[in-house]
């Protein structure tokens, strides 16, 4: 299995590092091109204006969805989860628009407001996770095909729709690989169903 | 039981930016440029580099107006410079709400023998250095993120290389040292010896280390990358060029696709005259500003 990691700008070693040590062959994703060999994409933590604007120039905003819309799980965090969702408020528009959620950017505030919690995620079992929110979204609204997979005070954290997962923190910043192990289950699960081509046929 | 303020929150920050390109910007209409060209960050100040280096005088915080309206005009994270030493400016910036602080040799120091202790701060500091040694002991005093120092403002990029080829042969020279040895080895750097073991272990600084100081072209921003550098800061190189928007996504594209000759040609082309750019051998001992720092 390759699980490709969108290596335009952002935290992108910290991702490689925990799919490494899960076994799951990482891969820089930079082109289109790079985007053929992979069976799953993770859209790491940067920023999203920036990730975003090198994602068009070289015609990633066209072919991530297509190989989305063909069955390819992607995992968004932080800057990722903005990508993916097709509402955004404060600042560029929606790109991806893959996911029925409303994000606001920098909606926890500024860098000072930062913070980092223990987190429960009924779907993992206990212990609880730690959560590190960067400047992060606020998750404002989902839809009906969307399931809050954590909240924290209301607001959901981490969500699932279909083989789209999305995080407003951090996992790839602590000793925790849980949700990465769904991811990987999810791309698993895909391959399976024979979805998510043309990567997946190596295996 | 949220907490704020943590190391981990401070250096991922840092984490964040990495592959990206922060760019010094003095207005907010240059802080739009700078976002639409990609840049992860700005840098507010009241000049960039090239003209204090030009105009002389006492360089010192930009006035918080300016800041304000420069964190107003973008959603990427807004740093900004204050001077060794000067805790009430870090104070002032941290009031403001700034992302980022910048404790900066390019602008005048306030302390010729004391740096900030970055520790009391919930903001994260980046801090320039010359080697490991530099590195370590801003890290030991709370910097979240490095920087090599290069030499400000002259569009030259010869320091910038030579201080990250310093920081990098550090690192391969304390891998290829022996535990018993490292006492020692963290007397001569002056650094704290739990992160010159910790450097040694992860063989790489414990901080994102980022580039600055006389990046003026796509070619230059690749160069440093290849050199081991986790980002680059471009400081004058931008707005002092003949098309800043121009320069900022090509040396943007050419930090990302670092390992590529391709695109780095493709969008080195016809992008107009660079900034000017100074001999660094010609400049006067008193001019550097890369010896600041202690």
């Amino acid at each position: 299995m390759h699980v490709g990691v969108l290596a335009l700008q952002g935290d992108v070693i910290e991702h490689r590092r925990v799919l490494d040590a899960l076994g799951a062959h990482p891969l820089e994703v930079r082109t289109a091109a790079d985007l053929e060999r992979v069976d799953g994409l993770i859209i790491p933590g940067g920023e999203s204006t920036t990730i975003g604007k090198l994602m068009v120039k070289y015609g990633l905003d066209l072919a991530v969805p297509e190989r989305a819309r063909a069955g390819m799980p992607v995992y968004g965090t932080c800057a990722g989860m903005i990508l993916l969702a097709r509402t955004v408020r404060g600042g560029e528009p929606p790109l991806l628009r893959l996911m029925d959620i409303t994000v606001v950017r920098n909606a926890y505030g500024r860098q000072v407001d930062s913070f980092e919690a223990d987190l429960d995620v009924p779907a993992l079992g206990p212990p609880p996770m730690r959560a590190v929110f960067i400047r992060a979204p606020v998750l404002e609204a989902a839809g009906p095909g969307v399931e809050v997979l954590a909240s924290l005070d209301g607001r959901p954290v981490l969500v699932r729709e279909g083989h789209l997962l999305a995080s407003s923190f951090h996992p790839e910043l602590v000793p925790d690989d849980r949700v990465h192990r769904l991811f990987l289950e999810m791309i698993r699960a895909s391959a399976r169903r024979g979805e998510g081509l043309p990567g997946s046929r190596r295996e | 039981m949220a907490d704020v303020g943590t190391v981990k929150l401070k250096r991922g920050l840092a984490q964040m930016l990495k592959g990206g390109v922060i760019m010094d910007v003095t207005t907010a209409e240059q802080a739009k440029i700078a976002e639409d060209a990609g840049a992860c960050a700005v840098m507010a100040l009241e000049r960039v580099p090239a003209d204090i280096r030009a105009e002389g005088g006492v360089a010192r915080m930009a006035d918080p107006l300016k800041v304000k309206e420069i964190m107003e005009a973008v959603t990427i994270p807004v740093m900004a410079k204050v001077r060794i030493g000067h805790f009430v400016e870090a104070q002032v910036l941290e009031a403001l709400g700034i992302d980022f602080i910048d404790e900066s040799e390019v602008l005048t120091p306030a302390d010729e023998r004391y740096h900030i202790n970055k520790h009391l701060f919930k903001v994260p500091f980046v801090c320039g250095c010359r080697d490991l040694g530099e590195a370590l002991r801003r890290i030991g005093e709370g910097a979240a993120m490095i920087r090599t120092k290069g030499e400000a403002g002259t569009g030259n990029v010869v320091e910038a290389v030579r201080h990250m080829r310093a920081v990098m042969d550090g690192i391969r020279q304390l891998q290829a040292t022996p535990e018993e040895e490292l006492m020692t080895v963290a007397k001569e750097l002056g650094a704290p010896y739990e992160l010159v073991l910790e450097t040694r272990t992860l063989g790489r600084l414990p901080v994102v280390n980022f580039s600055a100081g006389g990046i003026a072209t796509p070619a230059d921003a690749a160069l440093m990358m290849q050199l081991g550098a986790d980002g680059n800061f471009v400081g004058s190189g931008i707005f002092k060029s003949k098309d800043p928007a121009k320069r900022a996504r090509a040396i943007v594209e050419a930090t990302t696709h670092y390992n590529d000759p391709d695109v780095i040609a493709r969008v080195s082309e016809g992008i107009g005259e660079p900034m000017k750019g100074l001999d660094v051998r010609k400049l006067a001992e008193g001019e550097l500003l890369q010896t600041r720092g202690w």
